[in-house]
C-alpha cells in the first residue's frame, strides 16, 4: 500500500511547500516517539497533569430506562474537558523535541484550542489558534479560556467562518512559519502523518477503555462500542483496540443536522463521496462538480464536511458502521444523560450517547460501551437559546 | 516541446522575460473575462494562466480567493471555460494553462478534463495542492493529450526534489517566491537567487518565477537566473480598480 494510505483514501494532498514540514514530522515521528525520553515524559504528563487513565462509568439509571447496560469511557474528566489534550500534549511534546517553538492550530468547539493552548502553557511553547468566527461567538466561554491561558486568538471570517476555514486559514498560516511551528492538527485527518499521529495518541482511550471493561464485567468484552465522529480523532481512538476483536460492533455517529430534508449536516461518511480536501483523499461533502459543501451541526466539534481517512477506510471494508443523529436527538440526549446520571455531556458527545438512546430496541440487554469525548459546560450557551 | 516552452523560450530570444499574467475564470463578470484574455494576449503574454475557482483555495492570498469565490457565486466551472476555450481556439497567441486545486478537476474526470484540455487549446495544468508524491495518476491522464504538469518548487525544496520533479518535466517549472500564499509583497526574500541557481542547474525547461510580484523593476535583479514572471493578484487587484488589462502590461513591455 502506499505510504500514508488507508484502502484508497488518505495522502499527502497539500502544496510542494508544506511537504518539507510534513516529511520533517514524519521524521520526527519515527525517530523521537520511540524513545524512552519521549515516552517516559509522555506517560508522565498524562498521569500527573491529565488525569488518566479516565474513569468508566456505568449508567445504572439510564441503563433501566433504556433496557441495556449504558458504560461511559470518561474523556470528559480529562484536564481541559475533552479528548483533545492527549492528542496536543503529544504532539506538543514532539514539537518541541524537535525544536519548534510555537504551536498552531485550528479549532471548532474551541476544546482542541483549549487543549493546544494547555499544552503550550505546560510546555513553555506559544500557541496560536484559528477559529471560525461563527464559532468564536458560539463557543465564547473556550475562547475566554484560551486567553486567559495565553494563546493568540484568530477569528477566521472567511468562507462558511467554521472549522473547515480555520483549517484553510491555519495551513497558510502554516506556509509561512514553517520553520519555527509545528501545525498541531487537532483530529485524525489532514495530510500523512497526521491521521497515523493522532491515532497514536488517541488510541489510549481504547486500551484503557477494553481493559477497564473486562476488568468490570468477567473478562467480557462489550457488545457495542459507540463513537461520535467529526473529524474522527475520539472515535479512532475509541476503535483502534477493538477493531481486532470480531464479535464486538463498532459504531461511529455522524451528524444529521437539523435532520430536515435537503438542510446541511456533518455526515460525509453517510452522505459523502469520494475527494480531495486538506490533504487528504476522504468522504466528503461536496457538489458533483468538487466544490466543498457547507456542514452544519449543533455541535461545533462536528460540524465539518469531511472526515478521516481511516474511517473511509474502516467504512469501505465493513469493519465499522457509520449512522447519524440529528440535532434534535442530540440535544434529547444531552438532557437524559445530565438528569438521569448527573453528567453534562459535550454535544459532540451526545450525538454517540443519542445512539443508544434512538436505538434501544435493537439493543436490549446488550452492553454498549460509548465514548464520553468532551463535557458539556461549553454548550450552554447554546442550549440556553434552545431550552 | 510544449507549446508553453515555445512562447517562453520566443520571448527570450527577443531579449525578454516570458509574461505569465494569472486571471480567476470568469473575473471580472463573464463577459468583460474573455476581452481581459484577448488583451493580455494582444500586449503580449507569452502563456495565459487560467484559474479554476475553488471553494477552499489553501495556497492563494485574500485577493485571489475573494476573485475566485466570486467566480464561483456566478457559477463559473469547468464546462463553462472550456466551451469558452474551444469557442475561441486558436484565436490566442500565447499558450494556455489551467490553475487550480485537485478536487473539482477529479470530479470533472482526469481522462475527460486531459481530452478537453487538448480540445479547447490547453496545454499546461498547475494544481496548487498536490506533490510530486501524488502526481502519477494525473500525469498518466494528461500528458497523452500534450498537457504538461507544471512543477511548482519553492524556497524550502531541496536540490534532490527539485530534480525528482525535473525527470520528465515540460512546458516549465514555477518557482514560487515566498513560503506562504499568492499576493503582492513590498520585497522579496534574499534567498530567492541562491535557490534559483540551484533550479537553474537542476532543470532543463524555463523557469518562472511568481508570488508577489507586482511590477518588472522587481525582477532586475534576478536576470539570467529566471526566464518568466507570473503575476496575478497584481493584475486583480488593477483591475478591480477599474483599469485594463493593457495598461496593466505596458511597463513589462
Ligand atoms: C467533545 C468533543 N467531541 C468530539 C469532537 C470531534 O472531534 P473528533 O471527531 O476528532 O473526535 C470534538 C471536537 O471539537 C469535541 O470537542
Amino acid at each position: 500500500m502506499k505510504k500514508g494510505y488507508f484502502g484508497d483514501f488518505g495522502g499527502q494532498f497539500i502544496p510542494e511547500l508544506l511537504m518539507p514540514p510534513l516529511i520533517e514530522l514524519e521524521q520526527a515521528m519515527e525517530t523521537i516517539l520511540p524513545t524512552e525520553e519521549f515516552q517516559t515524559r509522555f506517560t508522565h504528563m498524562l498521569k500527573e497533569n491529565v488525569g488518566r487513565p479516565s474513569a468508566i462509568t456505568y449508567c445504572p439509571n439510564l441503563s433501566k430506562d433504556l433496557g441495556l447496560d449504558l458504560w461511559l469511557k470518561r474523556e470528559d474528566l480529562n484536564h481541559s474537558g475533552a479528548h483533545k489534550i492527549n492528542n496536543t500534549l503529544g504532539q506538543g511534546l514532539l514539537a518541541k523535541m524537535m525544536g519548534k517553538d510555537v504551536l498552531l492550530a485550528e479549532t471548532g468547539a474551541g476544546m482542541h484550542g483549549v487543549a493546544t493552548t494547555v499544552a503550550a502553557a505546560m510546555l513553555d511553547m506559544k500557541a496560536v489558534i484559528y477559529m471560525g468566527a461563527t464559532d468564536v461567538v458560539r463557543q465564547a466561554p473556550n475562547v475566554g479560556r484560551m486567553r486567559l491561558m495565553g494563546a493568540e486568538i484568530v477569528a477566521v471570517e472567511s468562507g462558511t467562518k467554521t472549522l473547515k476555514d480555520a483549517i484553510n486559514e491555519a495551513l497558510r498560516r502554516w506556509l509561512s512559519d514553517q520553520e519555527t511551528t509545528h501545525y498541531c492538527f487537532g483530529t485524525a485527518a489532514g495530510p500523512h502523518p497526521f491521521p497515523t499521529l493522532v491515532r497514536e495518541f488517541q488510541q489510549i482511550i481504547s486500551k484503557e477503555a477494553r481493559q477497564q471493561f473486562m476488568d468490570r464485567n468477567e473478562g467480557n468484552l462489550p457488545d457495542v462500542v459507540v463513537a461520535c465522529v467529526g473529524g474522527g480523532s475520539n472515535a479512532i481512538g475509541m476503535f483502534h483496540n477493538f477493531v481486532p476483536d470480531e464479535s464486538v460492533k463498532i459504531v461511529g455517529v455522524e451528524a444529521a443536522g437539523t435532520g430536515e430534508p435537503g438542510c446541511y449536516n456533518s455526515a460525509p461518511l453517510d452522505r459523502g463521496t469520494d475527494g480531495v480536501l486538506h490533504g487528504m483523499m476522504t468522504k466528503l461533502l461536496q457538489t458533483e462538480e468538487g466544490q466543498i459543501l457547507p456542514s452544519h451541526s449543533i455541535a461545533p466539534g462536528l460540524d465539518y464536511p469531511g472526515v478521516g481517512p481511516e474511517h473511509a477506510e474502516l467504512q469501505a471494508c465493513g469493519r465499522v458502521d457509520y449512522t447519524t443523529i440529528n440535532d434534535g436527538q442530540a440535544i434529547n440526549a444531552f438532557k437524559l444523560l445530565s438528569r438521569r446520571e448527573g453528567i453534562i455531556p459535550a454535544l459532540e458527545s451526545s450525538h454517540a450517547v443519542a445512539y443508544a438512546i434512538e436505538n434501544r430496541e435493537q439493543l436490549q440487554g446488550k452492553s454498549v460501551l460509548v465514548c464520553l469525548s468532551g463535557r458539556g459546560d461549553k454548550d450552554l450557551g447554546i442550549l440556553d437559546e434552545i431550552l | 516541446m510544449n507549446p508553453m516552452q515555445v512562447k517562453i523560450e520566443e520571448a527570450k530570444s527577443k531579449g525578454k522575460v516570458g509574461l505569465i499574467p494569472f486571471l480567476p475564470a470568469g473575473f471580472p463578470n463573464r463577459e468583460q473575462f474573455w476581452k481581459e484574455l484577448e488583451q493580455l494576449d494582444k500586449a503580449g503574454a507569452s502563456v495565459i494562466e487560467i484559474g479554476m475557482p475553488f471553494s477552499d483555495p489553501v495556497a492563494d492570498g485574500p485577493v485571489v480567493e475573494k476573485a475566485s469565490l466570486k467566480c464561483l457565486e456566478d457559477g463559473i466551472n469547468l464546462t463553462w471555460i472550456f466551451d469558452g476555450l474551444k469557442e475561441r481556439k486558436g484565436q490566442f497567441n500565447a499558450a494556455l494553462l489551467l490553475m487550480g486545486y485537485l478536487n473539482p478537476v477529479y470530479q470533472y474526470g482526469l481522462d475527460k478534463f486531459g481530452a478537453d484540455c487538448k480540445a479547447a487549446g490547453v496545454s499546461g495544468l498547475i494544481i496548487a495542492d498536490m506533490p510530486l508524491e501524488e502526481s502519477d495518476f494525473v500525469k498518466e491522464a494528461i500528458e497523452p493529450h500534450g498537457v504538461a504538469l507544471v512543477p511548482l518548487i519553492g524556497l524550502n525544496t531541496s536540490k534532490e526534489r527539485m530534480k525528482l520533479y525535473s525527470d520528465g518535466a515540460s512546458g516549465f517549472c514555477y518557482f514560487v517566491s515566498v513560503l506562504g500564499t499568492t499576493g503582492q509583497r513590498e520585497s522579496l526574500p534574499a534567498k530567492i537567487k541562491e535557490k534559483l541557481k540551484e533550479a537553474k542547474e537542476v532543470f532543463d525547461i524555463p523557469i518562472a518565477l511568481g508570488f508577489g510580484i507586482k511590477h518588472p523593476d522587481q525582477l532586475a535583479e534576478f536576470e539570467g537566473l529566471m526566464d518568466a514572471a507570473v503575476f496575478g493578484s497584481a493584475l486583480i487587484s488593477h483591475i478591480e480598480a477599474g483599469n485594463s488589462s493593457t495598461q496593466f502590461m505596458e511597463p513589462w513591455q
